[in-house]
């Protein structure tokens, strides 16, 4: 057995059942050791994609995404996809290939310092230097992503490691990192304090993060919520906690987030972050959202409490494991009718009103049709950009799952992180919605779509122009536009052809039900094409 | 801002340096000085860094300190409660004329010479980083060719807070 064969063992222990990858030279010795072995191997078109699908898989299973690419090139072409994941807290265990051991620091051909390069990226990064520590590494990065705070993992397999002879392969049972111990159970008499906080609270909040999502704790919010009669809002990450249509969901927060959101957040008067950074896209006016109120904050990550704002009760640990023992006490609490009437009156009166262009798609209500015709446990991804907007605002969540490139807003993750959806759950359906800019940045994924038959739903809402950043020049500099006219996008339909795959485009709202319909009605690809008004804004 | 002084245990794995020097290059933290060297099991490094912020900075700077995967322990070193020591050589032109002059103000710092060429000294002088910087502003008459300073070493003072690793 050699280095590359333990590696594939220590995959199969840890019950990997797809790696996303793109070979060269340097990582040839496992993927040829994969051919032995049962794991599924997608070859995707650009290494970025590799780790976005493993994100997008990372993120339906709740274990590490796995990918593997070659060295140098193939390295640093999936940096981006590892700062994506890392920006979003999930778990990716990264395999490169590198150029023999006594040639590294010889910048030899397709030599690139991956570890160093990714340093800031990783939660950890290994170099493996002897074979023989092959399952140990192994063990300790999918332990290591997938615990605490979640992240990425990258894993730097010279080839000369990979060829190596191993002795007696054994997959250790446990891990024994003797520094490494994340902080799961919350302190009970935090927790005792947040309680004591309900009792006396007539407006509370819980404003819940993509932490959420990552520790499945969702249900358990949500009991608490139907419970107790306490709203809830989201940031973007944490879209999907509540069922959008809850009668205790009150919208997303932030500069792009819901107008009442944000009222109902500010007039609180006991605030429960959870699993949510407090960052500046969420809350661009941190002292606001402690004044008046006593603030609460839940998270895994130590470093995130107090980070951005000081919380009257911090508690570290898992937000799942928290809510567990917050469910299991028993307290008194107001009815908090009065609060709830209140945020229902604020939803009425801040409804965004938009004015359509007849003459185009309304991205606004084509969403909401769209969702209202997805099956009820759909994956929803979408893009960023003007779009992604859009789909926060308007996608309606029932039992399924909304995701985005929330920390990193990397352009182009939507169609691979849904075709890692799709191959981590076939019967789901899958929809990915980007703009005409992102959508020519993963289009050779499209490829890998018809190879692999990943049935993902691809909307394409086009404006001709990068929406998000045309909205910008607009405001900020009269109309100004530099570089965002997108003039020579390819016909789509000429496009999908050449990949055999279902084509519709919508050219208005007219008959926009029928086509949504005949776009979502059988598991197959289909690319749906809608013109939107190139002027729209978000704001 | 505020100075404090943290010392690290952490596990001597490669890289470890450059990770903890990094997260501070990364998030624009203060780094005075750092200094490194293997405690009594190989396995272990202890680190000495001092650093400079506001609270809320320093607060941060510990919890991430605190998140890396090699780092087995963090303490704060509070100058009350603990001995730190800096070790500097200073290489000082005197020429005859001058030289006596400079190894009597050394002994009076109980400074050693350690070489002495026909234009220059040589001295090595080990102690608190303000003992150091007394001795370097009593020098000023003088031309200091060359000086290299180790940044502070530091232990915790008595039994009571020493860390036992497994
Ligand atoms: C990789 C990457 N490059 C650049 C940006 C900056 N950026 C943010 S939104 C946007 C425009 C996106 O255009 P498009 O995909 O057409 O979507 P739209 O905004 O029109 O909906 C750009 C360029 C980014 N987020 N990611």
């Amino acid at each position: 057995m050699n280095g590359a064969d333990a590696l594939v063992k220590c995959l199969t222990e840890e019950g990997v059942d797809t790696v996303f990858g793109y070979p060269g030279v340097a990582i040839c010795p496992f993927y040829n050791s994969i051919l032995d072995s049962d794991i599924r191997t997608v070859l995707i078109r650009t290494e970025q994609n590799a780790a976005h699908a493993a994100s997008g898989m990372a993120r339906m299973t709740g274990k590490p995404g796995v990918c593997a690419v070659t060295s140098g090139p193939g390295a640093t072409n999936v940096i981006t996809g590892i700062a994506t994941a890392f920006a979003d807290s999930i778990p990716l265990v990264c395999i490169t290939g590198q150029v023999s051991t006594n040639l590294i620091g010889c910048d030899v051909f397709q030599e690139a310092d991956i570890t160093g390069a990714v340093e800031s990226f990783v939660k950890y990064s290994y170099l493996v230097k002897d074979v023989n520590d092959i399952p140990r590494i192994v063990k300790e990065a999918f332990h290591i992503a997938n615990t605490g705070r979640k992240g990425p993992v990258l894993i730097d397999v010279p080839i000369d490691v990979q060829n190596a002879t191993i002795r007696n392969f054994k997959y250790p049972e446990e891990v024994k990192l003797r520094t490494y111990k994340p902080t799961v159970k919350g302190n009970m008499a935090q927790i005792k304090k947040v309680l004591a906080e309900f009792s006396k609270a007539k407006k509370p909040i819980i404003c819940a993060g993509g932490g959420v999502l990552l520790s499945e704790a969702q249900f358990e919010i949500r009991k608490f919520a139907e419970k107790y009669n306490i709203p809830v809002v989201s940031t973007m990450m944490g879209i999907g906690v509540m069922p959008t249509e809850h009668p205790m969901y009150f919208g997303m927060v932030g500069n792009n987030g819901k107008p009442y959101a944000n009222k109902a957040m500010n007039e609180s008067d006991l605030l429960i972050m959870v699993g949510a950074r407090v960052a500046d896209r969420a809350v661009n006016q941190p002292d606001l959202i402690t004044k008046g109120k006593v603030l609460v904050h839940i998270d895994v990550d130590p470093a995130e409490i107090g980070k951005n704002v000081g919380p009257h009760i911090p508690i570290v640990g898992d937000c799942k494991s928290i809510f567990e023992d917050i469910n299991g006490s028993e307290f008194e609490c107001n009815d908090f009718k009065a609060w709830i009437d209140e945020l229902n009156t604020y939803k009425k009166d801040l409804a965004v009103v938009r004015k359509p262009n007849p003459k185009y798609v309304d991205p606004a209500a084509f969403i909401d049709m769209l969702s209202k015709n997805m099956k009820d446990d759909a994956v929803y991804v979408a893009d960023v950009g003007q779009n992604q907007i859009w789909s926060c605002s308007y996608h309606i969540v029932k039992d399924g799952r909304f995701m985005t490139s929330g920390g990193m807003g990397t352009m182009g993750y939507s169609i691979p992180a849904a075709m890692g959806v799709k191959c981590a759950c076939p019967d789901k359906q899958v929809v990915a919605v980007c703009g005409d800019g992102a959508f020519q940045m993963s289009m050779c994924e499209l490829a890998t779509m018809r190879q692999h038959d990943i049935n993902v739903k691809i909307i394409v809402l086009t404006n001709n122009y990068l929406g998000m950043v045309r909205e910008y020049q607009h405001y900020t500099y009269k109309d100004a536009y530099s570089v965002v006219d997108l003039s020579g996008n390819p016909d789509l339909e000429k496009l999908s052809s050449a990949y055999d795959m279902k084509f519709l485009r919508l050219k208005d709202m007219k008959d926009a039900e029928k086509v949504i319909k005949e776009f979502l009605k059988k598991d197959e690809s289909a690319l749906l094409e809608c013109l939107i008004d190139p002027m729209d804004t978000v704001k | 801002m505020k100075k404090k002084v943290f010392q690290l245990l952490v596990d001597n794995t490669p890289g470890v340096l450059s990770r903890i020097s990094g997260l501070f290059t990364r998030r624009g933290y203060n780094i005075e000085s750092i200094t490194a060297g293997q405690t009594a099991d190989p396995k272990y490094t202890r680190i000495t860094i001092v650093t400079s912020g506001e609270d809320d900075v320093l607060i941060q700077i510990r919890k991430q300190v605190e998140k890396l995967v090699d780092v087995r322990d963090v303490k704060e070193l509070k100058p009350d409660d603990s001995v730190f020591s800096e070790l500097a050589l200073i290489k000082v032109r005197a020429d005859i004329s001058s030289r006596q002059n400079v190894i009597s103000l050394s002994e009076i710092f109980k400074a050693t010479i350690e070489d002495v060429s026909p234009e220059s000294l040589i001295i090595e002088m080990t102690g608190s980083s303000q003992k150091i910087d007394a001795f370097l502003a009593l020098l000023e008459g003088y031309e200091i060719l060359e000086l290299a300073r180790t940044g502070i070493a530091g232990l915790g003072r008595g039994i009571e807070n020493v860390t036992f690793l497994d």
